[in-house]
């Protein structure tokens, strides 16, 4: 494993372009393009102001910088550095902007979400959409890019519009049996969408893409509901968080749950692997044995080494006692994430923030957890494997495989405290994002190691 | 008389008693004097009585107290006291062998009586006694009643308590629900208010929208634009196409394409999972034909059975199973005939396979019996004689180095012989070569005597493996023995046939060797650093399996999913020399100062983890 040189960075904003090939980053006002490989900066771009958000088109050709201060939207192409576009929603303020999934239309969302103002870039057309909902998620297009969903509340009830994105033309415009729909997401295969209601209520809706209600499910009442929902990227199963602390999976056939996932504190059963972060300094660490042995004269010493213990069970995971007068209490399952073959479910649990739950999805039962010594801040799966990268705001990082786990300190002066990470489709490299600065971490292929170990072989 | 006996002393009681008999008899006695004196002898005075003996008979009385005493025993039944008269007028004589006799008779039962009495009196001592005990159970029992008694009533207070707890805890839960009704209620009152004025506030925030809306999109504001250097082409490549109503018609068909694709592929999958299953089943069925055919012969030579009529079954469906086509067509047709069948066959490998596990049961108790168990023994100890061996062995190993140690401290520790040690040097260099030699060979020599000893083992467990299946044969031999015999158990030798005969001695070893074996899940498809690692990780042999059944999701490669460990593995078995290759792979020239060079790596896994203990 390698690391890059530390770059600046600003607000958490860095990006993979979707081919692959570039890197994106911020840097208060000025945004940065290198080249991954070898990370030489190919353009420098300068917006008028400080960028809040920044976002690739599907075809890798231009970068959309927004800055939702000023309401401007400036974008940028990589192959014509003079070509220019900028777009201001002036008075009307903009909280949002994305690309439509042609990569030639942006889709802003003004404040108090009076309306999405569809830009086109190959022409002077300009399409408005009104009553866009004002929530979590309200946008969604299909993995294709063929078709967008779109929640809207008029006259204090919650509809859905299906537009085809090639035109812009209205689809199916449907009401949702909802309270106050919080979120909309379509399936990969892009033929089901799951809506799903408010916390206030458990209740998650499924339609089809013509607008026929498939199913409807509801776990519970009256408590705290829905917070999290994750589609597996077979689209077979739906995995829907809730604030119970469970995970409930829903099948594709009937809809109805499977099986659900408790996340309790303790942990009995002996097949479960526990992974422990357990912290120890370098002097203690030099007597005993340690797999693999501390490596000397490997930069600046560590404070101190961490690594995995295998606890063993019963375990009971640090819990946090949640604040229940307060809104948006820290309970329920807040991360959800299937891993790229759908073999695998990563979830966290709030209130035991520092633990990541790792479910083998063939077999519905628990796999492995992990128990950091920090809160989680994030965690994503490496997009070619069962591997999962995790970071807890720490100088660390870690990474879990079925075969086990490690951390791995990130070098460079002073801590890196990793806040965010984000994985290169090949699922070679990874960015890690600190506060207000980035580097890259390379992970050998399987390739760069036989080779190493057959030229090893020859010299022995 | 109870009274009486109560008041007289006992000591006189005799005397009181031949009083009583005579006061039965006062009516008769001729002298009002006597009947007067035996009344007062009622008073309990003995010197009274003794007086009333003594006045009896007094000199002039003699012959009236005879004719009366005469009366008196004739009354009884004795003989008369007087000689038996010829006349009338002659006075009778006093019969002294009468008297005599009549005395004799007298006290004999005088004494009689006495042994009756003292036996009554010890009857009575007992009885008294008795009596106390009885006296004494009683009371305990009263008090123990009375005790029980309290304790009842205590345990029934304790009860009603209970009960009054117990209603008044129905009465707080009638009154928990009731609230929670309440709450229920008061929620709902709530969210319905809430919703409500949700709706009010949101109508106005509709409105005020709308006229921000009017406001800030109808005043031409110029800010609101686009500027842009050029248009560029769409990603497609075609010009923008108008909206019409062909349009919308084509994107309805297209959603419909997509809507049936889905649909068409799901199919598919459904169709290919049946196909699967169909396949198994199939395959099941063949098996369970191909298990149950070898007795088909048998059955022949009975007539009525209820198999038989199965096994007919049987060979219809074998029949029908040339016609494999005819699986494919379509699955209606055929799936109640080939569930029907599949049940039976079913049914009749269930029965036999109980039938087997009780024959095995038996033959495990027969086994019991048999010289089988002599021979474990005889295994046992011959292990247990050579473990003995082996532990003398390194015994002895042991205190040869210790012996060797003490020489070589004994040769070092000392200061002063370090001076004499140069001329003793050589010779005690050889000595030591010697000795070494020796130590080498005798380990040698333990060496080839393990060997030995283990090839003693494998013999021993090939003799036995030959002993078992000779005996498994014997076995055989025996059931068909029996079969020639008794018509009744002809159905344990179709099973020992239908299983060719082993099955039973099989499980026979598997019983026997299943301590040793140990669980070990074989990791397969997987590279060679896997295979160590896996262990630990149960799920990782599976993901193929599940490749294999869902073919629809086919990027995952179970080869792939180690990739660190393998890259993190192989530097440290190997050396450092690799490390520092692999961990100075640039990525940008001119910066290589300490930017990946700090960089500290700890690894766990259970498998490494367990190799870190001795």
């Amino acid at each position: 494993m390698n690391f890059s040189e530390v770059f600046k960075l600003s607000s958490l904003l860095c990006k993979f372009s979707p081919d692959g090939k570039y890197l994106a980053s911020c840097v208060q006002y000025r945004l940065v393009v290198r080249d991954v490989n070898t990370l030489q900066i190919l353009q420098l771009y300068t917006c008028l102001d400080q960028i809040q958000h920044i976002e690739w088109s599907a075809d890798s050709l231009f970068i959309l910088c927004a800055m939702y201060k000023r309401g401007l939207v400036q974008v940028w192409s990589l192959e014509q550095p003079e070509w220019h576009c900028k777009i201001d929603e002036g008075s009307a303020g903009l909280v949002a902007s994305c690309w439509s999934p042609d990569g030639r239309h942006i889709l802003n969302t003004t404040e108090f979400h009076l309306r999405i103002t569809v830009w086109s870039l190959c022409t002077k057309s300009v399409s408005y959409i009104k009553y866009p909902k004002a929530c979590l998620q309200g946008i969604t297009f299909t993995r294709d890019g063929r078709y967008m969903a779109l929640a809207e509340r008029r006259d204090c009830k919650d509809y859905v519009s299906i537009f085809v994105c090639s035109d812009w033309q209205l689809l199916r415009h449907f009401d949702t049996d909802t309270q106050d729909l919080t979120g909309i997401e379509w399936a990969p295969n892009g033929c089901v969408l799951a809506v799903w209601d408010t916390c206030l209520e458990y209740k998650i809706l499924l339609y089809s893409l013509d607008g026929r209600l498939l199913s409807t499910y509801s776990a519970y009442e009256w408590s705290l509901g829905i917070k999290s929902v994750a589609w597996s990227p077979s689209s077979q199963f739906l995995a829907v968080g809730s604030y119970d602390g469970k995970v409930r999976i829903l099948n594709h056939v009937t809809w109805k749950m499977i099986t659900e996932f408790g996340h309790p504190a303790a942990i009995n059963d002996p097949k479960i692997v526990v992974y422990k972060e357990a912290e120890k300094s370098p002097q203690l660490g030099l007597g005993c044995l340690s797999f693999p042995p501390p490596r000397a004269g490997a930069g600046p010493l560590p404070s101190s080494e961490s690594k995995y213990e295998i606890a063993s069970v019963p375990v009971s995971l640090q819990t946090l006692k949640p604040v229940t007068d307060r809104a948006n209490p820290k309970i329920g399952i807040g991360m959800l994430a299937f891993s790229p073959d759908s073999y695998f479910l990563a979830t966290r649990n709030d209130n035991i923030p520092n633990a990541v739950w790792v479910w083998d999805i063939q077999k519905l039962r628990l796999f492995a957890v992990l128990e950091q010594l920090s809160p989680v801040r994030a965690f994503q799966w490496d997009p070619q494997q069962p591997r999962l990268a995790i970071c807890t705001g720490g100088s660390r990082l870690y990474l879990w495989s079925p075969a086990g786990c490690m951390s791995v300190q990130v070098p460079g002066e002073g801590d890196f405290a990793v806040l965010s990470l984000c994985w290169h489709l090949s699922g070679d490299s990874m960015a890690l994002l600190s506060k207000d600065h980035f580097c890259l971490c390379f992970l050998e292929t399987e390739a760069v190691v036989g080779t190493a170990c057959r030229q090893l072989g020859g010299h022995t | 008389m109870g009274d009486w006996m109560t008041v007289t002393d006992p000591g006189l009681s005799s005397e009181s008693k031949t009083i009583s008999q005579y006061t039965s008899e006062t009516k008769m006695s001729p002298s009002s004097l006597y009947s007067q004196q035996v009344l007062c002898s009622s008073i309990p005075l003995s010197k009274n009585v003794h007086s009333f003996f003594s006045a009896f008979c007094t000199e002039d009385n003699i012959e009236q107290s005879i004719s009366y005493l005469d009366q008196e025993l004739t009354t009884f039944g004795f003989p008369s006291l007087y000689e038996e008269s010829k006349g009338k007028e002659t006075k009778r004589e006093l019969n002294i062998v009468a008297v005599l006799n009549c005395m004799n008779e007298l006290l004999v039962l005088q004494r009689k009586n006495l042994l009756a009495q003292e036996n009554v009196e010890t009857q009575n001592l007992k009885l008294g006694s008795d009596m106390d005990h009885l006296q004494s159970c009683y009371s305990k029992l009263k008090e123990q009643l009375e005790t029980s008694r309290r304790e009842m009533i205590g345990l029934q207070e304790r009860d009603r308590q209970l009960q009054c707890k117990n209603r008044n805890l129905h009465q707080l839960l009638k009154n928990e629900k009731d609230e929670v009704q309440k709450l229920q209620n008061i929620i709902a009152s709530r969210a319905t208010q809430y919703n409500h004025d949700m709706k009010r506030k949101e109508r106005e925030y509709n409105k005020l929208k709308e006229r921000l809306h009017q406001l800030v999109m109808n005043k031409k504001d110029k800010k609101i634009a686009m500027d842009i250097l050029n248009y560029v082409g769409r990603a497609d490549g075609k010009r923008g196409s108008w909206r019409t109503g062909k349009t919308e018609a084509r994107n309805e068909d297209e959603m419909y394409k997509i809507l049936l694709n889905d649909y068409e592929y799901r199919q598919k999958q459904i169709l290919m999972e049946n196909a699967e299953l169909k396949k198994v089943l199939q395959q099941m069925k063949k098996e369970m034909i191909s298990l149950l055919s070898p007795q088909k012969k048998k059955p022949r030579e009975r007539v009525d059975d209820s198999t038989g009529t199965v096994i007919s079954d049987v060979e219809e469906d074998a029949g029908e199973l040339s016609r494999e086509s005819m699986w494919d067509l379509s699955c209606e047709t055929v799936r109640e005939q080939l569930t029907n069948s599949i049940r039976k066959q079913w049914r009749i490998l269930k029965s036999h396979v109980e039938k087997l596990d009780n024959q095995v049961s038996k033959v495990h108790l027969e086994g019991f019996n048999d010289e089988d168990v002599i021979s474990r023994q005889d295994h046992e100890q011959e292990t247990e004689k050579l473990e003995l061996e082996i532990q003398q062995c390194k015994e002895m190993i042991k205190t040869q180095q210790q012996l060797l140690q003490q020489q070589l401290a004994t040769a070092y520790d000392d200061d002063t012989t370090s001076l004499l040690r140069d001329c003793y040097l050589l010779e005690e260099k050889e000595r030591l070569k010697e000795e070494w030699s020796l130590f080498k060979e005798q380990k040698k020599n333990f060496e080839r005597e393990r060997r030995s000893f283990t090839e003693a083992a494998i013999r021993l467990g090939l003799e036995r493996k030959a002993f078992e299946e000779e005996r498994a044969s014997w076995l055989k031999q025996q059931f068909l023995n029996m079969t020639t015999f008794d018509h009744q158990n002809s159905e344990n030798v179709k099973l020992f046939s239908a299983f060719s005969g082993s099955s039973d001695w099989d499980n026979l070893i598997v019983h026997s060797r299943q301590p040793q074996k140990k669980p070990h899940s074989v990791s397969n498809g997987s590279p060679v650093c896997m295979s160590k690692l896996t262990k630990s990780l149960p799920a990782s042999p599976s993901t193929s399996d599940f490749c294999q059944t869902r073919s629809c999701i086919s990027e995952h490669s179970s080869i792939n999913v180690l990739n660190i460990t393998a890259e993190e593995i192989k530097p440290n078995q190997v050396g450092g020399e690799c490390t520092n290759q692999k961990w100075s792979v640039a990525s940008r020239p001119g910066s290589q100062e300490g930017c990946y060079s700090g960089c500290s790596l700890s690894y766990t896994n259970s498998h490494v983890e367990k190799d870190d203990l001795p």
